[in-house]
């Protein structure tokens, strides 16, 4: 009997997500000056339950990777290893490469496994070194040494091919007179004397930033294959005036394992490479094509061969480098259709409501067939109970896709310690009110915004430790993460400790890109309220963290279309706060029944300033057929929902009409209806799964009755009249 | 339309039951017969008051409630921009349903009467003449001739993607009229 396999993977790759997350979070709660055997426990776990997983499903890449991820991992729970700073890091490494294998197979393509590779050899480096100190104890570390380039050492002692020098050397080697250069010739000659050759690979990891450089410094650092049969001491001689400060390892080479090491060494080489290659193509581009412009009419045919050449070559770097991109993107799309796991708790909740509903159904049945007028006291008793049990049951219906912000919340201990240590910056992290419970599809959508938000106060907000200690603050910032319910919304709060917002600076920017005139006078608030306009940066640097000023009117955006909004409040030199608030759930909500012409539409009560009745004297007639009216301070505009959705429904006099005045966006509109009914609680269904989105509807609800009433979106709304004179204008111009 | 009925005039032996055989829903509109996939056909309904989503085609007469979901109700006369009629007991919403890449789509037409059910082979079918450029020939899949009579079959899938570029066109269309 065979069984389908393919139906346990959507499992296997929730668990192996799960598990993941674990080694995550258990990796950076390791404290490594007292290493809990727990946490290593749990930690290995995880990774075998993974392996295991991976093997049967038949995810053979994944099962290898895991493997030598494991062994090292259970050298350390053994005891046989100390884990090191090192270690970590390249465990979380490991995690992030798993989870991009699980992805990649999760959407049915094939991994990309040159990270899983790379990882691999520096596991299989850290195993064999231990293998060789040890001898051999360990009979696992041995297997899997048995492949890589460090146990060369131990094969062929008597046959010498060459040696493998790694040669580091301290940053100002220069400066007391040794050129790694010459030392480089001198190996050169010596190998060309015995009839060999040698290759040198540089390693520019740890060049800095251009604007960081120190030109008498030496950040470069090289890997020598000398390919000849000479003795170490010969080499050794050559190295004797920088062996001091300088690390240097030798490693002998065998014929064997020549090419096995040029082959792991590469992918590193080359991409170091390519990464100078494209940044400097994509800089040449420009020029390419203006040089093609320029030259060719003076030189001919030959120049534009060259010029076409390289930009196909710019092209195809380019092709490379957006490649992975369109990968993710289309592993995305498949990601969505996931599933939730709920608490026993809420289920047996939910059971016995339904247990109650049911005796309620009964004893109304019951009623039902033998009933007199006599007893319709009774039924009201039983509809009042059936009502109640109803709403009992719709709410813990909901709760069972209410997850705590944790899960929101736990990926950013891991990307702030990321970035702090990018950014050189000393952060803590603090995170409140992690059981605080939020619907599943808001949670998903939250998590990006709230990334980007995290990511500019740690970037902008947070100064570096000099500039903090100056300051009298303590050299670490703070980044608070909280969470709490606050009426029927969920408030998420993003706060730092760093300077504030600049508010003279985001004025003069405001006023440089056009956004406010140069003497209009802003509140704080409203200065505030600038850094959400699209294309506003006011960082001096563009970081690949932040500062390319697309960001915080996406998130405005984002947060937005879950009918939530976002505030920043902020103080020079003590910080800013930014305070999300989002609605609990999507999928309910109290909604004001209004009747236009035939058809019953819904406002979002929490969209409802006031309801009144429109006076001659409150309307003001602009423009011809737009009228405004003003409310205390304010004019707003009045809309006819028969104008807006073309619905043909007849218009009444304006005089005298209901007038119901919404808010959304900050901006007030009254509408005008004809009729307004009662409020209830709807159930808000998509209209786009059969249909398709329109305007200003966000969506719709079936009544009491059974029929469709749409609802409302006022901030659609609000937007309506201004496209609409847009419209006109363009048509007029 | 009429030549491309005596086109493909020809005899269709029906009541066999190859393999190849698919059952088709027909239905009346203006005096044509139309057929559709009968395994797209969800239930018949009879005409119910629906209610009116804004800014929607002429065509979409709005939506319905079809046991907890949202249904966009698409009268089929106005879509093919046949004379319009009132609305009578006889009146029928097919209720179709088609696989998407977004999921499920449903979504009910509105035909002036149901007719029959043929077994219709594929090889029996035509395609219709390419001579009408039109937005609706897009809806139609085949012709096919059963007792002499020709039936329109439509591809259910198209019809019921209308999306927004359509509608757009649509718009356009409606637009450059005024």
């Amino acid at each position: 009997m065979s069984i389908d396999l393919s139906q346990f993977h959507q499992v296997f790759f929730e668990e192996s997500f799960e598990g993941l997350d674990i080694m995550e979070s258990s990796l950076l709660a390791l404290d490594l000056s007292e290493v809990d055997a727990e946490t290593i426990n749990t930690i290995f776990r995880a990774a075998h339950s993974i392996k295991g997983g991976a093997g049967t499903f038949g995810f053979m890449q994944v099962s290898g990777f895991t493997h030598v991820v494991e062994t090292l991992l259970d050298e350390i729970r053994g005891g046989d290893r100390v884990i090191e700073q090192d270690h970590v890091d390249l465990f979380l490494l490991c995690v992030d490469c798993l989870r991009g294998l699980m992805t990649d197979l999760q959407a049915g393509s094939e991994p990309d496994m040159a990270q899983a590779d790379e990882l691999k050899v520096k596991f299989e480096a850290i195993l064999a070194g231990e293998a060789i100190a040890t001898e051999g104890s360990n009979e696992d570390s041995v297997e899997t040494s048995a492949t890589t380039l460090e146990n060369i050492t131990n094969s062929n002692d008597d046959d010498i091919k060459g040696w493998k020098v790694e040669f580091i050397p301290c940053e100002d080697v220069l400066c007391t007179g040794n050129e790694p250069y010459r030392m480089f010739r001198e190996l050169q000659d010596l190998a060309e004397a015995e009839g060999g050759s040698v290759e040198v690979i540089p390693h520019l990891e740890r060049l800095p930033e251009f604007s960081k450089m120190h030109p008498e410094m030496c950040y470069l650092s090289w890997t020598i294959l000398v390919r000849a049969g000479i003795e170490l001491s010969d080499i050794e001689e050559i190295f004797e005036w920088v062996v001091d400060d300088c690390d240097i390892r030798y490693q002998r080479l065998a014929d064997d394992n020549l090419s096995a090491v040029e082959s792991h060494l590469a992918p590193e080489a080359i991409e170091d490479v390519n990464e100078e290659v494209i940044a400097e193509e994509t800089v040449a581009e420009e020029t390419v094509a203006e040089e093609s412009i320029s030259n060719a009419d003076i030189s001919g045919e030959q120049k534009i061969d060259q010029v076409t050449e390289k930009l196909a070559q710019v092209v195809a770097a380019k092709a490379k480098t957006e490649s992975p991109k369109a990968v993710v993107k289309a592993t995305n799309k498949t990601a969505e259709n996931t599933s939730i796991r709920v608490s026993i708790d809420k289920i047996d909740g939910l059971i016995n409501m339904v247990g109650e509903l049911v005796i309620t159904q009964s004893m109304l049945g019951q009623l039902g067939q033998e009933f007199d007028m006599d007893r319709v006291q009774r039924l009201q008793e039983g509809l009042g109970q059936l009502e109640q049990n109803t709403r009992e049951l719709q709410e813990s219906v909901m709760k069972i896709r209410m997850l705590p912000i944790s899960f929101a919340f736990s990926r950013f201990p891991r990307l702030v310690r990321d970035l702090s240590k990018q950014l050189d910056k000393e952060v803590d992290l603090v995170m409140i009110g992690e059981n605080t419970e939020l619907d599943k599809t808001v949670m998903e959508k939250i998590g990006d915004p709230l990334v980007h938000l995290v990511r500019n106060s740690l970037d902008h907000g947070l100064e570096n430790a000099e500039e903090r200690t100056a300051n009298g603050k303590s050299s670490n910032g703070t980044i608070t993460l909280n969470a709490f319910h606050h009426g029927g919304n969920i408030v998420i709060e993003v706060k730092d400790d760093g300077a504030g917002l600049n508010k003279e600076r985001i004025r003069k920017k405001a006023i440089e890109k056009g956004l406010v005139g140069e003497d209009e006078i802003l509140s704080d608030a409203q200065i505030h309220d600038l850094i959400f306009q699209a294309g506003f940066s006011t960082a001096e640097v563009v970081s690949d963290v932040s500062g390319r000023g697309v960001g915080m009117d996406v998130v405005r955006r984002n947060i937005a279309e879950l009918n939530g909004s976002i505030e920043v409040t902020s103080k020079a030199g003590e910080g800013s706060t930014f305070s999300i608030r989002l609605p609990l759930t999507l999928a309910i909500l109290d909604g004001q029944l209004v009747k236009v012409g035939e058809e019953v539409y819904i406002f979002p009560l929490v969209s409802i300033v006031e309801s009144i009745q429109l006076e001659k004297s409150m309307l003001n007639n602009i423009t011809g057929n737009q009228f405004v009216m003003q409310l205390r301070n304010d004019y707003i505009p009045i809309l006819c929902l028969q104008d807006i959705f073309n619905t043909g429904a007849e218009k009444k006099d304006l005089e005298g009409a209901m007038l119901v005045v919404v808010e959304g966006d900050n901006e007030k509109v009254g509408i005008v209806v004809d009729e307004l009914l009662g409020q209830q609680q709807v159930v808000i269904k998509s209209l786009e799964q059969n249909y398709q989105k329109v305007d200003s509807i966000s969506g719709a609800t079936i009544l009491g009755d059974g029929t469709v009433a749409l609802i409302v979106d006022v901030s659609g709304l609000n937007n309506k009249p201004l496209e609409k004179n847009s419209d006109d204008q363009t048509q007029a111009a | 339309m009429t030549s491309a009925a005596q086109k493909t005039n020809n005899d269709v032996v029906s009541g066999t039951n190859s393999d190849d055989e698919q059952q088709y829903l027909t239905f009346i509109m203006a005096g044509e017969e139309y057929g559709v996939d009968i395994l797209a056909v969800q239930e018949i309904r009879g005409w119910e008051a629906t209610t009116v989503v804004p800014n929607s085609p002429e065509y979409i007469k709005g939506v319905i409630n079809l046991r907890g979901t949202i249904v966009p109700i698409m009268d089929l006369r106005s879509r093919f921009n046949l004379e319009r009629v009132e609305y009578s007991p006889v009146t029928v919403v097919i209720i179709l349903k088609v696989e998407t890449e977004r999921g499920e789509r449903v979504m009910g037409i509105v035909v002036d009467a149901v007719s029959d059910v043929h077994s219709i082979s594929d090889s029996d079918t035509r395609n219709s003449p390419e001579l009408i450029e039109d937005l609706n020939t897009e809806f139609i899949r085949s012709l096919v001739s059963v007792d002499d009579n020709m039936i329109i079959l439509l591809d259910v899938q198209r019809l019921l993607t209308i999306d927004k570029k359509i509608l757009n066109i649509a718009d356009e269309l409606a637009a450059d009229k005024e």
